[in-house]
């Protein structure tokens, strides 16, 4: 119960504090775009940017992202400016991507409803995007655009190659026997393109495997263990050189389950053992720092593109120069 | 309260408290630092060393691919290598290509060629100096056929040009007309196939590939094998990218004498200091729980006694 | 039948794949199949995708515990499909500015752009990021050094954490030069990439030889797990 108090204490303070910047100084989770306008006419052809004026143009306003400094200086200059304004949609997107980061967060108080929102958000979203990336990226310029080019280039690729290669449909046909898997009666239908993955698969990983990750790593340790540099032998890269040898020998011995681990093997194994610690340690390590990272990016953004309490990359800065000059420049 | 039962009361400490801890450790030296803008010095390792002068080795106008096989779940790790990746390669007036294994990723590129290339060379000619290739699906199916066919696999750019009326892929067959190659990635695809289907396959002929790779914390120590024979050179997690940026900017800065960088270049060496505290309360928490662990097992082993 | 034409399609699909490595006139084949195989992963999205609705479908159906939940994938799902498929908010080419849906699926300002910056950008983020919390968690509860072998797992975990910031350089700055390797940036780096190195690389050695011998039985027709349950 005391715990709770505790915690229920330190929310309400983030909350409160959250209250107070929300409405005091220069704003929060603004962003700002740049109208840029386009017009083309066609020339022989060709669409070209219509000059200044044309009346027969095609055009439309593209707004491309601006800084919050940016918008600051132009209203500065010109306080009734609309090149650059504010952004309803992206200034609602960062306010949503905050609660959304907030509502992840929450999970580390314990499960909750507003993570699990957000959980089951992502889930729709991410699988939905593979589809439509794929579908834009790979199916309509390499199957669609091969079956039948002139629809594509008529609605979707105007600059697509007009060449159709009939071969695709073998995919397709493949594509189509994969989808049955969907189907209990027709199921056994996704058998052969699952085996034509899985056989690709493996062709293409046998042989990578042998050269990359055998072959070519056996070489890399098979080298010679005294490193000779301009002035003799490197004592230092040879010592270094020899624990690699070691280490690479004494845990290829750990992982050979073949030979009981005794003797000769299971002092060398066990080498192999503290070699692979050194490793795992080193990679939690790593973990860590990755992990870490990750957060101080999320950190980042909140502190900055939502809330606007600090500004690392100076994309507010004029914002506090304007603060001042302006009342100055009035007085 | 006697120690032991404060020894037991902190065995039992409940995790949110130790979340909390991580919170500020983090948190607060990201708010420190993003007013005061103080930055750590960087003295680089020689993964990320060999990574810089890979590069830096490149003569003016080579042909760098560079595949971004990662999505926003690691663009806090990974987006400040790629960042500084674009901007050497624009420094050393390369011609970038650009492209990726993972669906999630075409904004991301389109975000860096914004930063680093248009806003900073607007000179610069889409498809003569740079190009987005786009998304394909396929994973290493696309390495396979990129290795003898590059355009096979990718016949367009991002935006539906075939790839013959873009100027820079005239001369580009496979993966062995580039100068270099440049991953980041965040696991699979990734670093480790690209050296499996691109490099290695080339490693016995005339020009074997050249493959520099920017990879997270996670994936680093499984990738190190394969520095420096099959990987020119490595920036491991954000230390990595931090490391990196530094010799980025301090090339600039020496070519361009007086030239100021934009904090927007210096994003990994700013969350050095984050990283430095979160790192601090990681060793903090493992040495209080091991005092606790080897106080619990003297008093164990006193009462038995 | 449908067993043995399979077997068959993984065999020739195998062995092309292997022989194209060593056999400059298969190359050609092995590139179009590969390229089949290319289309083949897109369309397995839609399989993925399909997949996903269908569970979630029959759990609103069955109105399962949660089934709120799995109505808000849905919609999630639904909509950002119908926003993708119709390229809501893309201006069209440049080059082409009849073709309405000529445009970036996600050039800036559309609503596919939107949902990817606003909502799975920041989401994504953000899941990956609560790692950080729990491996401190776990850290103070399970990383004791109870024997040599953990005790290794970790002194070499500690040197990567001071080593690889600025704390390592605060603290072990002041060795002197001749001793410079003790230094734990130093440090940091041998165990990276000398011992991380050895034992990575046995493991890599190790899956490789495993890779081999299950990817050779596959293409054989000994395993064909794969295939499903009788076989």
């Amino acid at each position: 119960m005391n715990q709770k108090r505790t915690w229920t204490i330190i929310l309400s303070v983030a909350a409160i504090l959250l209250a107070i910047r929300t409405f005091t100084g220069p704003g929060m989770g603004k962003v700002y775009v740049e109208n840029s306008n386009k017009a083309f006419i066609e020339v022989n052809g060709k669409w070209v940017e219509a000059p200044v004026g044309t009346t027969s143009a095609v055009s439309w306003v593209k707004e491309i992202g601006t800084t919050p400094g940016a918008y600051f200086a132009a209203n500065a200059v010109d306080a009734n400016q609309s090149v650059i304004h504010l952004s309803t949609s992206r200034t609602l997107g960062v306010w949503i991507a905050a609660l959304l980061t907030l509502f992840i967060f929450s999970f580390l108080y314990r499960d909750n409803p507003f993570y699990k929102f957000a959980e089951s958000t992502i889930v729709g979203v991410s699988a939905a995007y593979w589809m439509v990336v794929s579908f834009w990226d790979t199916l309509v310029p390499k199957l669609f655009g091969k079956l039948a080019p002139n629809f594509v280039a008529e609605h979707f690729m105007p600059n697509i190659k007009r060449e159709t290669d009939y071969w695709l449909l073998v995919p397709v046909i493949l594509g189509v026997m994969l989808l049955c898997r969907l189907v209990p009666r027709a199921a056994y239908l996704g058998i052969v393109p699952l085996a034509f993955i899985v056989g690709t698969t493996s062709g293409l990983k046998f042989v990578s495997y042998i050269e990359s990750d055998l072959l070519a790593q056996t070489a890399s340790t098979m080298k010679s263990l005294a490193v000779v540099g301009d002035g003799g032998i490197e004592v230092g890269e040879s010592i270094k050189q020899v624990l690699l040898f070691v280490g690479v020998i004494a845990g290829l011995v750990y992982f050979f389950f073949s030979v009981e681990h005794k003797g000769i093997v299971g002092k060398t194994a066990r080498v192999g053992v503290w070699y692979l610690m050194i490793t795992f340690g080193a990679a939690f390590g790593f973990t860590v720092m990755g992990r870490i990272a990750l957060f101080a990016a999320r950190c980042e953004f909140l502190f900055d593109d939502w809330l606007w309490l600090i500004d690392p990359t100076g994309r507010r800065a004029i914002a506090d120069a304007v603060e001042i000059a302006v009342p100055a420049l009035l007085l | 309260m006697s120690s032991q039962s404060f020894i037991e009361k902190l065995d039992a400490i409940d995790r949110r408290w130790i979340f909390l801890l991580m919170a500020l450790s983090v948190g607060i030296p990201i708010f420190v630092i993003g007013i005061t803008g103080t930055r750590f010095p960087e003295s680089p390792t020689p993964t990320s060393l060999a990574t810089f002068e890979t590069i830096e080795a490149l003569p003016e106008g080579a042909r760098v691919l560079m595949s971004f096989d990662y999505e926003p779940a690691s663009a806090g790790e990974l987006q400040p290598m790629a960042t500084a990746f674009v901007r050497h390669l624009a420094h050393k007036k390369a011609k970038i290509y650009c492209q990726t294994l993972w669906a999630a990723a075409t904004p991301l590129i389109e975000q860096t060629l914004r930063t680093c290339v248009i806003a900073q060379h607007p000179e610069w000619i889409y498809g003569e100096h740079f190009v987005n290739m786009g998304y394909q699906s396929g994973n290493e199916g696309v390495m396979k056929v990129i290795l003898t066919d590059y355009k096979q696999s990718f016949p367009n750019d991002y935006r539906g040009t075939p790839a013959a009326e873009i100027p820079m892929l005239a001369d580009i067959v496979n993966t062995s007309s580039f100068d270099a190659i440049i991953v980041v990635s965040a696991g699979y695809p990734g670093s480790k196939e690209w050296v499996q289907y691109v490099v290695s396959p080339t490693l016995t002929s005339e020009k074997p590939t050249k493959l520099v790779a920017g990879v997270t914390g996670v994936s680093a120590p499984q990738l190190v094998p394969y520095f420096p024979t099959q990987l020119k050179g490595m920036l491991a997690a954000i230390k990595g990218a931090a490391e990196y940026e530094f010799l980025v900017n301090q090339a600039v800065e020496a070519r361009n004498p007086g030239v100021k960088i934009p904090a927007q270049f210096m994003d990994a060496q700013r969350r050095m200091a984050p990283q430095l505290f979160g790192h601090l309360l990681m060793v903090g928490l493992i040495l209080v729980g091991n005092t606790i662990f080897f106080a619990r097992r003297r008093a164990a082993r006193l009462a038995l006694a | 039948m449908n067993r043995q034409i399979a077997l068959l399609v993984t065999l020739v699909s195998g062995v092309l794949m292997v022989l194209s490595g060593f056999l400059i006139p298969t190359q050609s084949w092995a590139e179009d199949v590969a390229e089949w195989f290319n289309v083949l992963a897109s369309i397995a999205f839609v399989l993925g995708a399909a997949n996903l609705a269908k569970i979630h479908l029959s759990k609103i159906s069955s109105r399962d515990e949660g089934w709120g939940f799995s109505a808000v994938t849905l919609i999630a799902f639904v909509a950002t499909l119908a926003i993708g498929f119709l390229k809501i908010g893309v201006a069209p080419l440049e080059t082409a500015p009849l073709v309405s849906m000529s445009g970036e699926k996600d050039g800036e300002g559309s609503a596919f752009w939107w949902l990817y910056t606003f909502v799975m950008s920041p989401i994504t983020a953000t899941m990956f990021s609560l790692l950080a919390f729990y491996v401190a968690s776990a850290a103070f509860r399970a990383f004791r050094a109870k024997n040599v072998e953990a005790t290794l797992l970790l002194v070499a975990a500690f040197i990567v954490l001071l080593g690889r910031t600025f704390a390592g350089v605060v603290l072990t700055g002041w060795i002197p030069d001749s001793l410079s390797f003790l230094r734990l940036e130093n440090l940091s780096t041998i165990i990276f990439e000398v011992f991380a190195s050895a034992g990575n690389r046995a493991i890599i050695i190790g899956i490789a030889l495993g890779v081999a011998a299950t990817s050779l039985k596959i293409i054989l027709g000994i395993d064909r797990s794969y295939m499903g349950s009788g076989d």
